[in-house]
């Protein structure tokens, strides 16, 4: 394979740039692991509880990668802090076996369900889906947080969602696993009632429709917690949970046992080639891109730090060079890697799907590079047809059915977002780097179309309209637009699966891509591509 | 020479035996016990023979079935090897009788030497100084007193009929004597019931040196230098080294002349140690040694002799029972080299060097030491012999050299599946007195405390090697621990012998591990932190602080969970993680409730109220849907309430019986 000839220069104040960016939303993410208040976490250390990654990772086998999703979820969304949405997810393997887990943080308003937990535990389950990996459930969680019900209640996506999904995910044959290891109220009830195997550890484990507040309020009938729905209630007499455990460590222990017995899928993507890491440091990519986003730079100086040994065989690398498409291997994996180069014109729209028709044919996972400020406007491409050749770019997108797997690396902006594999599109997984962006449109463009609109109106009311006035009407748009596209309000909302180091890409890439080859790769079925 | 020889021994010395008489193209033939039936001399053997069941007593103390053997498979000679038959001249007689060679001395030498007081008297005669002293009748304290002054003091008095220390005192002076004798003689006379008494020379800081000697049937004898085994505890040797430290060319050649003095005396042929107790107060001087006995067999010690003269006894023993002569005269044996042997055992040091067994998972040896043992990795220490795992000798052009070789063969030494006396040897060999030479035979049990006191615990560095392995931690494996934030970490409980701790494991970047207490993983709380290089069944690879270092481990999975054996510097620690999934009984309740799995009738009620009962014990036996099922007590504790009668029927849930907690009070 060709082994790419990388001459980007990696500059100190690039670096130092990125690394600023990097290191506020690792301390951000220190913050949001230690999880609950101290005092919550002591109350829950004092009850012989595991907290919540200690539960995870003695669950996972020791050593295992954790390749958590929706860190950053809930970041300052709500009044008070939420961390991780109260509800810490992510994959790795037991016993061998690539598993999604889901744990309830009890230290964070008692591991209720607020509408970014629901939105975090069904995105799990989505992944889970895709993918087809077991889902682990570590119940620990009040159920729906009150005060919030209308927005987790009711609606599609809400509460039920995630009961819905078990039982469509078992009956598709992906095992649904769930240890109870604290409070499983009401709604919650059904978590480990829809699972297939469920765990619940003695005189800590509370499984019941009604805790016994309620039930007073209803029938009249006093009766405590571990009678009503304990351990050995659901064990010996009700049948809800299967396994009674004495503690955290026994429940985690037999779960390991339960997932010990699953059947091992053939993997659907393989380590074809020996893993080599990339010929030029990985580190570099921080000096790589400028800390000005209106500075280029050329996309292969990444791939060349990111793909095994930086050899990449490009695909039609005259045409349409401002979207880079070929193939390489990640972590001994192959990849078809679809990358901006610049603004995409026509010619890279229809290259963009052609390189996607190939990548389906042969069932190779797309790696999408974003950093795109959009599609090219003007009366001559519009007269060219950006608009349908862009369509074809989005419908081959769309209905590429191989695992696509977006990395936001800079900008990602209007109609390239879905082009280049935004949310809306399906991908496998999506994830960011500290310095990307993402918003409809620049926040200067938006405040200037709105003014532009509000000019003319007053202008048409003959009304006068100083620059300054203009300014002070433009500047809240452009704030607005700057805090909305920042990572971490986009990782808040779950617009993408967690901001990462840019230095760790490829192994996320790898991670994600030995997600993905749980699931067989079906066939692809495109839409009509509008000629 | 022989053809074909038996060895009436097991163990290291019956395998040591083995390996001499193939290399001189003799066939070996061994015996064995029921219990070693797969041992390594039995596996070393050309061919093997079952003699008996696993007492020492219906095996290899039994001469004719010994014999019979030999003669069954056409063995020329029997070697006795040590201890069992081969001080035994009745056992020579019979082998003689049975037109067979014993690998060994004449029964009439063995019996000269068999009775020590005879065979004292013996040497005496020749002229080998023996330990002054009177063993008369005549028990007047006059004549006793006048005795003592001859001998000359520091004499001891013993009781006759004595020993363990009893109705035994040591006079220092004339004027203390008298007083010292009575209350010897009372306590003779309230231990024994005999007051009679008798005076020796007292051997201050006596050290233990022999002569190896050897004879042929032609009336040659030569030595072989002495050895020394002052280092002993209750008359066990544990350290032996050879030359003896401190030896001058004149007390060598007055204590080699006695030697072959004593060995000529009776007529020895064959391989034989000659022991002098030895004045070690001061420098060694020629008239500071006294015989004491001779062992007229092959010694456990002898391969440092084998080391500093570079000969094989064995090959000698043999070449001599098949009548050579002695290849070379005296002058051709020069000392060479420096050489030590320690004794492994498989023995509980901290509770009085209890004899211990059990299967060697792991058995493991430093490359550069000798080592004479009779099992291998797999193979068992049972009860019914000598404790012995190995004895490791090593050989150096100085005693400083070998003493430096001896630590890094104890520090290399990984036994798991019994405790041992490694720390102990390593103990001693690190003590003041032996690196100077100055030993006798007292030093073990003075300096008892401090050669076996209980070492500082477990270092944190086996600890997280402990934790990493038990964890199946592989730092060479890709993403080992990977964490999109902060670091992977895993809590582990750790059992150290009888102390079992929480600990967290936080795993870094390429192979970076760290023990914390497990409440934390900050700085604050880091017990050790290291960098795994690579981590195999048996060896980890780690770098502490810069310095790359090993470890020898092995893990083993039993039904309560896994232990691992780690040994580094030396220290062997064994550490076990308990499987969760062992603790929990799916069965355990706390439920102080025994009902009905169904409806049926109950058949029997076992227990009455105020009864204690234990967790499985029978409560009472139901009948329904046509089988009898028992219920049995969940847990201990007392029957509160029995709520059926035998031929009542109850309903399916129906409460049967109520237990309470048991009362510990009571």
């Amino acid at each position: 394979m060709a082994r790419i000839q990388s001459t980007g220069i990696v500059c100190p104040d690039n670096h130092a740039a990125m690394l600023l960016q990097y290191k506020k939303i690792s301390q951000e993410a220190a913050t949001i692991v230690l999880g609950g208040s101290e005092r919550s976490r002591k109350r829950h250390l004092d009850r012989g509880k595991l907290l919540p990654r200690d539960r995870i990772n003695g669950l996972l086998d020791p050593g295992s990668a954790f390749l958590e999703i929706g860190l950053f979820a809930a970041h300052q969304c709500y009044n008070v802090p939420i961390p991780s949405a109260g509800v810490v997810a992510g994959i790795g393997t037991v016993e061998g076996r690539t598993c999604m887990i889901v744990c309830n943080d009890a230290t964070v308003a008692g591991g209720s369900y607020y509408p970014l937990t629901v939105k975090k535990h069904l995105r799990a389950q989505e992944i889970a889906a895709e993918n087809h990996l077991p889902c682990l459930y570590l119940v620990d969680s009040g159920g729906a947080n009150l005060p919030n019900q209308d927005e987790v209640f009711a609606d599609r996506d809400h509460f039920g969602r995630i009961f819905y999904n078990q039982a469509q995910m078992s009956a598709r044959g992906i095992p649904q696993v769930a240890v109870v290891m604290g409070s499983c109220t009401a709604g919650g009830a059904y978590v480990p009632a829809m699972s297939d195997q469920t765990i619940i550890v003695k005189n800590q484990g509370t499984i019941f429709l009604a805790g016994p507040p309620l039930v007073k309020e209803a029938t009249g009938e006093v009766v405590d917690a571990e009678t009503l729905g304990g351990g050995d209630t659901h064990t010996r007499l009700s049948g809800v949970a299967d396994y009674l455990a004495d503690d955290d460590h026994h429940a985690l222990a037999l779960a390991r046992q339960i997932v010990k017995h699953l059947k091992v899928p053939a993997p659907s993507i393989v380590q074809d080639q020996t893993p080599r890491l990339p010929a030029y440091p990985v580190d570099d990519v921080l000096g790589l891109i400028p800390s000005d986003t209106r500075q280029p730079f050329d996309i292969r100086d990444i791939i060349a730090r990111l793909v095994d040994a930086s050899e990449f065989d490009e695909f039609k690398a005259l045409y349409g060079t401002t979207l880079v498409c070929g193939f390489a291997y990640i972590d001994g994996m192959r990849v078809g890697i679809i990358a901006n180069n610049g603004v995409l014109f026509s010619e890279s729209s229809l290259k963009g799907a052609h390189f996607i028709q190939l990548c389906c044919q042969q069932k190779t996972p797309l790696l999408f590079l974003q950093n795109i400020t959009g599609f090219m406007v003007g009366s001559k491409y519009e007269a060219g047809g950006i608009a349908k050749d862009g369509a074809k770019l989005v419908n081959a997108v769309s209905t590429a059915a191989v695992p696509k797997i977006t990395v936001i690396i800079g900008g990602s902006y209007g109609a390239g977002n879905y082009g280049m594999c935004g949310r809306a599109f399906g991908p496998r997984f999506v994830w960011m780097w500290p310095n990307a962006r993402i918003s409809v449109m620049g926040g200067a463009q938006a405040a200037g179309v709105l003014a532009s609109v509000k000019r003319s109106a007053m202008e048409q009311r003959g009304e006068p309209w100083s620059a300054e006035e203009e300014a002070a009407f433009k500047q809240p748009v452009i704030d607005q637009f700057e805090t909305q596209s920042q990572p971490l309000y986009a990782s808040a909302r779950l617009w993408d699966d967690g901001i990462i180091d840019p230095c760790k890409t490829r192994d996320v890439v790898a991670l994600s891509l030995k997600a993905c080859a749980n699931a067989p790769i079906a066939d692809t079925d495109f839409g009509l591509f509008r000629m | 020479m022989f053809h074909k020889i038996l060895i009436a021994n097991r163990g290291e010395i019956a395998v040591r035996i083995m390996r001499t008489a193939r290399s001189m193209g003799v066939r070996t033939v061994a015996v064995y016990s029921d219990a070693d039936a797969n041992a390594l001399h039995v596996r070393t053997a050309d061919e093997a023979v079952h003699i008996g069941g696993s007492a020492v007593s219906e095996s290899y103390l039994c001469g004719d079935k010994i014999i019979a053997a030999a003669l069954s498979c056409g063995a020329q000679a029997i070697h006795p090897g040590y201890g069992f038959l081969s001080e035994n001249p009745d056992f020579v007689d019979a082998v003689t009788t049975a037109g067979l060679v014993f690998v060994g001395p004449s029964a009439s030498a063995i019996r000269a030497m068999g009775l020590k007081d005879a065979a004292k008297t013996l040497m005496h005669n020749a002229g080998v100084p023996v330990v002054p002293g009177y063993h008369g009748s005549d028990q007047s304290p006059d004549h006793l007193a006048a005795q003592a002054r001859s001998i000359g003091y520091p004499v001891m008095i013993k009781a006759r009929a004595g020993g363990g220390g009893k109705g035994m005192r040591m006079v220092q002076e004339p004027e203390q004597f008298l007083e010292a004798l009575q209350s010897a003689a009372r306590e003779g006379e309230s231990s024994f019931g005999d007051a009679a008494v008798l005076i020796e020379k007292f051997i201050e800081n006596p050290r233990h040196i022999e002569v190896q000697v050897l004879g042929d049937n032609h009336g040659n004898v030569i030595h072989l230098y002495e050895r020394d085994c002052s280092l002993q505890r209750r008359h066990q040797k544990v350290i032996e080294e050879a030359p003896a430290p401190g030896m001058t060319t004149s007390v060598r050649d007055a204590m080699t002349q006695a030697a072959i003095t004593a060995a000529k005396t009776i007529g020895y042929s064959g391989a034989g140690t000659v022991e002098f107790i030895v004045d070690g107060s001061g420098a060694l001087r020629t008239d500071g040694f006294w015989f004491m006995e001779m062992n007229t067999r092959l010694q456990v010690e002898h391969p440092v002799t084998e080391a500093i003269v570079n000969i094989d006894l064995v090959e000698e023993q043999l070449k001599i029972a098949s009548n050579e002569p002695l290849p070379y005269p005296q002058a051709h044996y020069k000392i060479v080299a420096h050489s030590i042997e320690a004794r492994l055992y498989a023995e509980d040091v901290r509770n009085g060097f209890l004899p211990a067994s059990g299967t060697l998972a792991r058995l493991s040896f430093d490359q550069q030491a000798r080592v004479d043992t009779g099992v291998v990795s797999g193979d068992t220490i049972s009860p019914y012999y000598d404790p012995m795992i190995a004895k490791l000798i090593v050989q150096a052009p100085t005693r400083a050299a070998a003493i430096q070789k001896m630590h890094e063969a104890l520090q290399n030494t990984h036994v798991v599946g019994t405790v041992t006396n490694i720390e102990f040897l390593a103990a001693l060999v690190r003590h003041e007195d032996f690196g100077r030479g100055e030993m006798d035979t007292g030093l073990i049990e003075r300096d008892l405390t401090q050669l076996t006191i209980q070492a500082h615990s477990a270092k944190p560095v086996s600890q997280l090697i402990a934790a990493s392995v038990l964890l199946g931690i592989n730092p060479n494996v890709p993403l080992t621990g990977w964490r999109l934030y902060g670091q992977a970490s895993h809590l582990v409980t750790l059992g150290d012998g009888a102390v079992t701790q929480d600990y967290r494991v936080v795993l870094g970047n390429e192979g970076q591990v760290s023990l914390h207490e497990s409440c934390n993983e900050d700085a604050a709380g880091t017990l050790c932190r290291l960098r795994l290089v690579s981590v195999t069944s048996d060896i980890v690879v780690f770098n502490a602080g810069g310095r790359q270092q090993r470890a020898q481990v092995h893990c083993m999975a039993d039904s309560d969970g896994t232990s691992v054996s780690v040994l580094l510097e030396g220290r062997t620690d064994v550490f076990t993680m308990a499987d969760p999934l062992t603790g929990g009984d799916q069965a355990a309740t706390t439920d102080d409730a025994v009902v009905a799995p169904m409806s049926g009738t109950v058949r029997l009620v076992d227990v009455q109220p105020q009864q204690n009962v234990k967790a499985g014990d029978r409560l009472l036996v139901m009948e329904a849907m046509k089988m009898e099922t028992s219920l049995s007590a969940p847990r201990d504790g007392v029957i509160e309430s029995v709520h059926c009668a035998a031929g009542d029927n109850v309903e399916g849930g129906a409460v049967l019986i109520r237990l309470v907690e048991l009362d510990n009070d009571s």
